[in-house]
């Protein structure tokens, strides 16, 4: 026999469930103020990318004319955003794994408290910390010669295309964070969000790849939305590409989030 | 199940075919301490974490508060507080944030919840650290934390999950204390430890669970005059002495090379007066007189078929 848990769920709860989820919002905030080193990774790893490519690789990297005759970096920084989604998340999952591993969670499972405010909180804190780290980074990216769009509707668009692909890295992430046993656990999602971006469009043109690797790189979601976010970021056509890439985003974002939530509901080991 | 804070009947329990709970049938009364003794691998911890809705079960019932605990969780868990084994305090945040988070969770009006972190971290001895993190305290003091946030909500019904493991004696004094506190108020507290003196201490009822079922339930004098072993030690200078009074006190077990005998009895004060009256009458004189009255010790040995310390004597 099997005793059914969780059959019933008080009708109160709406305005509790919101109320809870900002509470833990505000937790998440004074982690991430004070933990700043997590948060100077996140921006540091991007930003040290940035200088590698520009720097390093840059000259040797072709990747065809740029609109307005920019350079490399024009081409670059809608990778190196990804990156920083990237970095951002891999984050929270060692947050979430935080919690899980320290048993703060298990408390928060014994009270009568919204059951996924704590895993909200983590998802809304990622991705608003991911947002501030992206504008950085865009800061820097401009003093080293960067040429962005200057309409502010395309920059609204950028900033809703990052939102929405940290939002669903960001519920992937708490999924991860929640299966692994250790911090160690998280490492393969670490490694998938900062390996995938060189296996797409982030830092050279697909046509330079192997044939095997350009026809993953065509397929694999990351390389929509980079080309996205680079035609919004570079003035360039986009309209199709955008409606692919929010859909990419929207797919990761509720995959991410049934995982998230199912992990959850299992009995705590 | 007006009057049982805690109820359970036939609970089972089994984790990937091992059978953790056999059948656990109890009753708490509220406003009692009841103490779930046994060994480490037990099944203490199952039970709390049962009781506390953070697993299931596979039969039985339970019943925590008047709620099923398998129905209306979130019934339960408005009226329970749980500190477990290991802290679940948020190590990032400070003491006094780690219970101004319980005090939002609870939906504490602004005003009300910080009277109680205030208070609560007076009584818990923590004011002073109250602005460190959480990280930087001792293990008495995190433990103290945790307790202090359970208590943020005015739980009915506290489970705590081996309070005292790990804490050096004096931090283990002030945990009972504090626990005492709490039974004053009311409250219910269904306690787990593996040190009997603890339960004896604390617990209005004990019960000793031993592979998945419970063994013995009672008040801790209840448990002990269920199991022989008290006895008075006498000890004398020579055997001549020691023949004298194995004649006089029939039914005594003599110990040859130790010169000592042991009578059966309580060790109380007539007996010990009727005993010594009856030797010195016949002019024996006793070197050594020991009292042994059986403790929880013995119960739990007893019962729990671990070698006894009588067998190992």
């Amino acid at each position: 026999m099997s005793v059914a848990r969780e059959t019933i769920r008080p009708a109160r709860r709406r305005g509790v469930v919101a109320s809870d989820a900002v509470t833990m919002l505000r937790r998440n905030a004074k982690h991430t103020l004070r933990n700043p080193g997590a948060v100077i990774m996140t921006i540091a790893m991007p930003v040290l990318l940035l200088l590698l490519f520009v720097g390093v690789f840059g000259g040797a990297l072709n990747v065809g004319p740029m609109p307005r005759g920019g350079g490399y970096i024009d081409y670059l920084v809608a990778g190196i955003l990804l990156m920083t989604v990237g970095y951002g998340s891999s984050t929270t999952a060692l947050a979430v794994n935080r919690d899980m591993t320290e048993g703060v969670i298990n408390r928060f499972r014994t009270m009568a408290i919204s059951r996924t405010a704590v895993l909200t909180g983590h998802v809304v804190g990622s991705t608003v910390r991911t947002l501030v780290g992206a504008g950085l980074v865009v800061g820097v990216a401009v003093l080293l010669g960067f040429h962005p769009t200057g309409d502010p509707v395309r920059w609204l668009a950028v900033a809703g295309l990052l939102a929405l692909l940290a939002f669903a890295l960001a519920w992937l992430a708490v999924a991860v964070g929640l299966l692994a046993r250790t911090a160690e656990g998280t490492s393969p999602f670490v490694l998938v969000v900062q390996v995938l971006p060189f296996l797409s469009s982030a830092f050279v043109s697909p046509d330079t790849m192997s044939p095997a690797v350009r026809w993953f790189a065509e397929h694999e979601p990351f390389t929509p939305v980079t080309d996205a976010l680079r035609g919004l970021l570079l003035d360039t056509p986009v309209e199709d590409g955008v409606v692919v890439a929010v859909a990419w985003c929207a797919g990761l974002a509720v995959a991410g989030y049934l995982w998230a939530r199912a992990l959850f509901r299992r009995d705590p080991r | 199940m007006t009057t049982s804070a805690i109820a359970l009947r036939g609970l089972r329990k089994s984790f990937g075919g091992k059978v953790v709970l056999d059948g656990i049938d109890l009753d708490v009364r509220e406003g009692t301490t009841f103490s779930l003794l046994g060994p480490n691998g037990a099944g203490k911890t199952t039970v709390v974490r049962i009781l506390s809705t953070l697993i299931g079960f596979d039969g039985g019932q339970a019943h925590v508060g008047g709620h099923d605990v398998a129905r209306e969780p979130d019934a339960v868990r408005a009226a329970i507080g749980v500190t477990g084994q290991f802290s679940a305090v948020d190590n990032l945040l400070t003491g006094a944030e780690n219970l101004i988070l319980m005090a939002d969770l609870h939906h504490l009006p602004r005003a009300e919840g910080r009277g109680r972190v205030a208070d609560l971290l007076d009584r818990f001895d923590l004011t002073e650290a109250a602005g460190r993190p959480a990280s930087t305290y001792s293990g008495g003091m995190r433990r103290r934390l945790d307790l202090a946030m359970t208590l943020v909500g005015d739980p009915r019904v506290i489970f705590l999950d081996e309070p005292t493991t790990g804490l050096d004696p004096r931090g283990r004094r002030l945990m009972w204390e504090i626990i005492r506190g709490l039974v004053a108020g009311g409250v219910t507290i269904f306690l787990t430890t593996q040190y009997l003196a603890e339960a004896d201490e604390l617990a209005d009822r004990i019960a000793l669970l031993d592979n998945g079922k419970l063994v013995a339930e009672g008040t801790a004098d209840e448990l002990r005059r269920g199991i022989p072993g008290g006895h008075m030690r006498l000890r004398f200078a020579d055997t001549a002495r020691l023949d004298a009074a194995a004649r006089v006190l029939g039914g005594a077990t003599r110990d040859d090379e130790a010169l000592t005998l042991q009578v059966p009895g309580d060790g109380g004060v007539p007996a010990l007066r009727t005993l010594l009256d009856r030797l010195e009458r016949n002019g024996i004189e006793v070197d050594e007189l020991s009292v042994h009255t059986p403790d929880l010790d013995d119960v739990f040995f007893a019962l729990t078929g671990s070698p006894t310390k009588e067998a190992a004597r």
